[in-house]
């Protein structure tokens, strides 16, 4: 089959940028996307996106995004799967590629979220990738159902309050000197702890911002090395799904689609958890980062808050976690986020990620978990020199 | 739209699971949950039938929420709950009459009916199955 490999990324800033709208915001990452790889047309463009009809009042999101690009003509669609949205754009262009229909392909991952303005409106926006019939409809939010699964998860390893408070400090610390990071400030153990709580135990600072942003990355059949013989090949890529309410799970901690789409990943890279040297995980809230770790096989359950604290996780560690800041204090533009973590993978393994280059890693992966882990995709890639 | 305002059909349809429970039973691995289905998710038999599940249950996981959704600002703060009703059967719910702090896990609760969501100004009224706290044994 066909090889995919990356050749170029672009990514807007992230946060509640009032002066650009769900089209520039667009437009600024895919048009920075195909001028690092240097092409001027590509065969297709898929848009990773997750509430535009609710929040920008527009469907129909392959032909505007496609339209603005000016890149008439050509076919575009636009992919849903909540908050993996993005992974799931780049998956469908991993497909295209491999199918041998297209040759090129452009993916741009966005979300404007902050023209609704009002918190409930978007809370409920987001609430729907639950089930809307039965969880949702009792006023459950992303963060009620991810409580749920966070004191079911520190009851089950005996974890402790500050046991969450190690992924969000690390985030904050990752982001801060991040250009393009929404949260670009530390944050302390003691303000963790005092940080108030919006679901409990769910705090403010277990929680990943809202915020507008974009990515794009351009998937190409052909190999395109930079000037010192480096390229980067997507050697693995999986999807999976679970039950769409939490409640019908037999098991509120263990996510089984989160494992599955490991598993295929890894199956078809040819690899193990042990191979892996950086990663990009989705840390919505603290325990959703941890189960993340859990599901990819790189630490035993219970043990994921330890990997964090321990500093093997850092930058300079031994398996540097979101080196960036991931959703937590790099942001969070839903449909957007895993086209984010997919450009920071690619950053990580050309060498190319600026201030938050952690090591020369040869081999990495990132998990993009939609819903409560009822939608997840993971990707490999790989350097080739 | 149903995130921001619940409309007359989808509050008819769901009447039989929100007023009276009724879900389904898998004949072959015994899988019980809400709303009917004619799929198991568990294991693929389509040999299910409808079933009434029990009114009573104990609290398995609960949350108390302090940041609602659009239209369910006026119950803050308001607890959700696993629920693991007395044949085993887990559903997901809001308990009421109940004060958020005395929520224990592993409390008995017995649904009650209730008022959930009111669709807009003067649109129509969703009820459903809330969880209270058992008032006699
Ligand atoms: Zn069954």
């Amino acid at each position: 089959m066909r090889e995919v490999y990356v050749i170029g990324s672009g990514l807007t800033k992230i946060g509640n940028l009032w002066d650009k709208g769900l089209r520039d915001l667009a437009v600024e990452a895919g048009l920075a996307a195909m001028e690092e790889a240097g092409v001027d047309s590509v065969d297709a463009v898929f848009v990773g996106n997750m509430m535009s009809g609710i929040l920008n009042a527009q469907e129909n999101l392959g032909a505007y995004v496609a339209d603005y690009l000016g890149l008439p003509g050509i076919p575009a669609f636009k992919v849903e799967a909540a908050c993996a949205s993005g992974g799931a754009a780049v998956v469908s262009a991993a497909m295209a590629i491999k199918s041998g229909l297209f040759d090129r392909v452009l993916v741009v991952g966005v979300e404007k979220m902050s023209d609704m303005t009002a918190t409930e409106d978007v809370t409920s926006a987001l609430a729907t990738a639950s089930e809307a019939d039965y969880e949702m409809f009792w006023g459950a939010s992303f963060v009620s159902l991810n409580a749920l699964i966070m004191r079911a998860y520190a009851q089950r390893y005996g974890l402790r309050e500050e046991d969450f408070g190690w992924m969000p400090i690390l985030m904050h610390k990752n982001a801060s000197d991040v250009p393009y990071a929404q949260l670009r400030f530390p944050i302390t153990m003691e303000a963790y702890l005092s940080s108030p709580k919006i679901a409990d135990p769910i705090k403010l600072l277990d929680s990943a911002p809202m915020g507008d942003g974009s990515a794009a990355a351009v998937l190409s059949a052909s190999e395109r090395r930079d000037g010192e013989g480096i390229s980067v090949a997507l050697v693995g890529f999986g999807s999976a799904t679970d039950t769409m309410a939490l409640y019908t799970r037999e098991d509120l901690v263990e996510l089984k689609g989160a494992k599955l789409a490991a598993k295929r990943a890894m199956e078809m890279a040819g690899v193990t958890p042990r191979d892996l040297q950086v990663l990009e995980v989705h840390d919505a809230f603290s325990v959703m980062g941890y189960l993340n770790l859990e599901a990819l096989g790189v630490v035993e359950p219970g043990k994921a808050s330890r990997l964090i604290e321990s500093g093997d996780a850092d930058r300079s560690g031994s398996l540097p976690v979101n080196p960036e800041g991931g959703l937590k204090a790099r942001g969070h533009p839903v449909g957007a986020t895993g086209v984010y973590q997919f450009v920071e993978l690619y950053r990580q393994l050309s060498g190319r990620a600026g201030p938050a280059q952690a090591g020369s890693p040869e081999l990495g992966a990132a998990m993009n978990v939609g819903g409560t882990g009822s939608n997840v995709v993971v990707t490999i890639l790989r350097r080739v020199s | 739209m149903w995130a921001f305002n619940p409309s007359i059909p989808p509050i008819k349809r769901e009447m039989p699971s929100r007023y009276r429970l009724e879900g389904f039973e898998c004949h072959d691995c015994g899988f019980r949950s809400l709303p009917p289905r004619q799929v198991c998710p568990r294991c693929g038999s389509r040999n299910v039938s409808r079933v009434r599940l029990p009114r009573r249950g104990r609290v398995l996981q609960h949350t108390v929420v302090h940041s609602a959704p659009r239209g369910y600002e006026f119950y803050t703060p308001y607890v959700l709950a696993l629920i693991e009703l007395e044949d085993g059967t887990r559903i997901f719910s809001q308990l009421t009459d109940v004060d958020p702090e005395e929520v224990t896990q592993g409390m008995e609760v017995e649904a009650v009916l209730r008022k959930v969501r009111v669709g807009g100004h003067g649109g129509p009224v969703a009820y459903g199955l809330k969880f209270r706290p058992v008032l006699e044994r």
